[in-house]
């Protein structure tokens, strides 16, 4: 690829972006040309969406100058980045899901006569923009009635109504399933054909080789490399992703031997998943669970924790039967989640480290209904302490922690408790590698006092450097239980998809 | 460093603090009379009721509910009160002290409602207790026949009437309810539930409490202040009657409000909403005092509300950055 011959349309130059206590991004320079699709690579927390929010006018940089199109670019808001024709298609969808799907796609600019909506030519307009992305549906559809994959589409559709130059997509097909990955790739390809630039953001390091043509790595902030697709493997895009190699990455504890079982888990099924899930969980057992997003890793466990309803299964604790309807239940017999989001689910932003530390267990720091305060400092303190969180006092809020040290509050509070079996879910997600391994450090510590332990993690190579055992979910589908002896990325990768294929494929 | 504490510490309480003192020099330099001792009783005795029912407000707001009842309970826990206390049946000593357990008891039934049915059903409170604000003016008429009781036991009017050195007595059953409120607020785990669920519920349900418990008991709160406002408001008047506390609920909102307590819940605190309340008074008397009408004076009241959470949103934005910058 000759890519000489194309002139830059965004050309970014020593971007750099501080957040309280962190640095998001130094100094970057990125050049991004004229109708390529350029693959953007790094861990969560390297600065990606950072970058991206910077692009479409979310954050304005610290230092730093962006040209696009030959002049001088500095979104103001999201709205100038629009303008300019930069949009982006979110992870997370920004739809209205009472609206028609018309509606949603116009809702900047809707087709309008003396003030009153022009429907026809709006849902005219609408299908046009539809057939562009082959989503199949008509104008008029509640958003709300539409799959997850269809929204995705939507989401891309909203965004080229506009005249977009450059099409920035976030984590694109986390949510989808390989053949609409495939539709969807092919719809990039006619965007591109037609001159659009693509910026793709993905963790599935296969699929860029199938649509990128350029791709820049980033790590902790920094632009490690830009390089042409032809000249890199996927090696050495994960050795540029990680900084050094794998394996040294994540602690295995040999010594810490299995004890009896300390959670059974007998035909677990929730709310809008057909299938039962069985298994069991040791003391001093690191149990992985893995899957793609969207899986139902995360609302397995939320079942299990009681703070989803269950339709039925039954939970066994040290062999005895345990009614858990409901978070209450579930810690109160020593079972604990910490949550995906730490920012909406674990922690009070807006009060004090000692308080959330305490917060599930204040009748140890209390005497008959009496808060004392001195010993309730005194424990915040020493977990503070025990755990290495950095904060000038127990006192600061959790809000301006860096997103590893709240995380480490959150398991504070679990520790506070006394945990017995501690579900992570996430738990090292946009977190820098330092505050990952003290977290790993101190998980094995738990581990050897023989506690038990589920991590449910998108991060594969995490879950194999940590883990006893990994259970794969596929679709809500228990599909393997692999013990670390038998370990392999491609085996959980593939019982990971088995769902999603339909007939055949299995072992 | 310590100038920023002492900017967080104007911020968080004393700033109302300073309102109120500059409120009041303003008054003693335009109204000869505002500076008197009687002039002071008048206005203690003023914001009594209305501090007595705020305190209840506090908490409810606290949890990011409201509570828009709390003029009709009080109508319908006079009632409660009246017929009990003129009760031939019972001896004066009785009547007083059932009288005083009736108004309590159905401001409290009346918040278990309110409680009840924004938890069971997640409905919000503003509709709920819009509903229990027409249920109790109603009933209150209904079962009075819409008549003012009055001719309550010469005791009971008596202790209307007392002061403690120049202190009316329903002011120092007003600040009882403060400095109680305040300490189940600072000082149990109660109190810090309060708090906690106010700033993010999700997150006290996850670490494995129920929530609705404290939430309940918070409407029942609510409702009691609201009975023992009833009995405040018998004491200063002597009579029952259905049609009191009209316009009450907007007072106490308005009183919390201007002590800072943000309306989104797990905020404030309780000297906060006593200097609000104090602020409503000296307002209305030292605007009185100087001459202006009842037209202008709403005018003026209404401004302050706005101005309060004008300064709130200022309040809230700064003290999250000075207290990322400070360990206390």
């Amino acid at each position: 690829m000759g890519g000489t011959l194309n002139e830059n349309i965004l050309e970014l130059e020593g971007i750099s972006l501080n957040f309280p206590g962190v640095r998001a991004l130094s100094s970057i320079d990125l050049d991004i040309r004229s109708g390529e699709a350029h693959i953007l690579l790094g861990e969560n927390g390297a600065g990606k969406s950072s970058l991206v929010k910077i692009l479409c006018g979310i954050h304005r940089p610290d230092s730093g100058r962006m040209r696009y199109k030959g002049a001088a670019y500095a979104p103001q808001s999201p709205l100038d980045a629009i303008r300019a024709g930069i949009r982006v298609v979110y992870q997370e969808f920004n739809l209205l899901s009472y609206l028609s799907v018309a509606e949603n796609i116009f809702f900047e600019r809707l087709p309008s006569r003396a003030g009153v909506v022009d429907f026809g030519r709006m849902n005219q307009g609408a299908k046009l923009v539809l057939e562009s992305v082959g989503l199949d549906v008509s104008p008029r559809t509640p958003v709300e009635l539409l799959g997850v994959a269809q929204m995705q589409l939507l989401e891309i559709a909203k965004a080229l109504s506009g005249d977009s130059s450059v099409l920035i997509l976030d984590e694109p097909t986390a949510t989808l399933t390989p053949k609409e990955i495939g539709k969807l790739f092919a719809i990039i390809r006619k965007l591109k054909a037609k001159g659009v630039t693509i910026i793709y953001i993905s963790h599935r390091l296969k699929e860029i080789f199938d649509i990128g043509d350029r791709v820049t790595v980033l790590r902790n902030g920094t632009k490690v490399a830009t390089r042409e697709i032809g000249e890199v493997t996927i090696p050495d895009i994960v050795k540029m992703m990680v900084g050094r190699e794998m394996s040294s990455e994540y602690p295995f504890r040999d010594d810490v031997k299995r004890g009896p079982v300390i959670l059974d888990v007998r035909g677990l099924k929730r709310v809008g998943n057909p299938h039962a899930v069985s298994f069991r969980l040791r003391e001093g057992e690191i149990l992985g669970i893995s899957g793609l997003v969207g899986s139902g890793r995360t609302e397995m466990v939320r079942a299990l924790f009681g703070a989803d309803p269950k339709v039925d299964g039954e939970i066994y604790l040290r062999g005895r039967k345990t009614r858990i309807s409901s978070p209450h239940d579930a810690v109160e017999s020593g079972i604990c989640l910490l949550t995906e989001d730490r920012k909406s689910q674990g922690l009070i932003l807006d009060m004090a480290c000692s308080v959330n530390i305490t917060l599930p267990a204040l009748r140890k720091v209390s005497r008959a209904g009496l808060l004392d305060f001195k010993a309730e400092r005194e424990a915040a303190e020493s977990l503070v302490k025990e755990l290495g969180i950095r904060t000038p006092s127990v006192a600061q809020w959790t809000r301006h922690l860096s997103g590893g040290n709240q995380q480490k509050v959150v398991l504070a509070k679990w520790l506070f408790r006394e945990a017995q079996v501690l579900v992570l879910d996430e738990p090292t997600r946009g977190i820098d590698v330092g505050a990952k391994y003290e977290i790993y450090y101190l998980l094995w510590k738990l581990a050897e006092a023989g506690k038990g332990i589920i991590i449910v993690s998108s991060d594969l190579p995490e879950l194999l450097g940590v883990c006893h055992r990994i259970l794969v979910i596929s679709d809500g589908k228990l599909t393997a239980d692999i013990d670390r002896a038998s370990f392999d990325q491609e085996r959980v990768l593939s019982h990971a998809y088995q769902e999603y294929l339909g007939e055949g494929r299995k072992q | 460093m310590n100038t920023r504490k002492i900017a967080y510490f104007l911020l968080r309480e004393a700033g109302i603090g300073v309102a109120l003192v500059a409120l009041c020099t303003v008054f003693a330099f335009a109204a000869p009379r505002f500076a008197s001792p009687i002039n002071f009783t008048n206005i203690m005795t003023q914001i009594s009721i209305n501090t007595a029912i705020a305190v209840g407000m506090t908490f409810v707001i606290l949890l990011g509910g409201i509570d828009l009842s709390v003029g009709s309970v009080l109508a319908l826990a006079s009632i409660a009160a009246g017929l009990v206390i003129t009760s031939k049946a019972l001896d004066t000593r009785a009547a007083i002290v059932l009288a005083i357990a009736a108004s309590v008891g159905v401001g409290m039934v009346c918040g278990l409602f309110n409680g009840a049915v924004t938890e069971r059903w997640k409905i919000h409170s503003f509709i709920v207790t819009l509903g229990m604000m027409n249920i109790a003016r109603g009933a209150a008429l209904q079962v009075s026949n819409s008549r003012t009781i009055f001719n309550f036991p010469e005791a009971f009017n008596a202790f209307g009437t007392l002061t403690i050195i120049g202190v009316p007595i329903i002011f120092v059953i007003a600040l009882c309810l403060i400095l109680v409120g305040n300490f189940f607020l600072r000082r149990t785990v109660f109190g810090r539930m309060i708090y906690a669920i106010g700033n993010n519920e999700e997150s006290v349900r996850l670490s494995g409490h129920n929530t609705s418990i404290y939430k309940l008991a918070a409407y029942v709160i609510c409702g009691g202040t609201v009975g023992i406002a009833a009995i405040m408001y018998m004491l200063r008047l002597n009579i029952s009657s259905p049609i009191l506390g009209v316009g009450f609920e907007l007072n106490a909102i308005a009183a919390v409000v201007i002590g800072g307590t943000s309306m989104s819940g797990g905020k404030g605190s309780l000297t906060g909403t006593f200097l609000g309340a104090c602020i409503m008074g000296v307002l209305n008397n030292g605007l009185l005092l100087i001459g202006l009408g009842d037209f202008a004076r709403q005018i003026v009241t209404g401004a302050v509300i706005i101005l309060a959470v004008i300064l709130d949103v200022y309040r809230n934005r700064l003290s999250r950055r000075l207290s990322s910058t400070m360990g206390a």
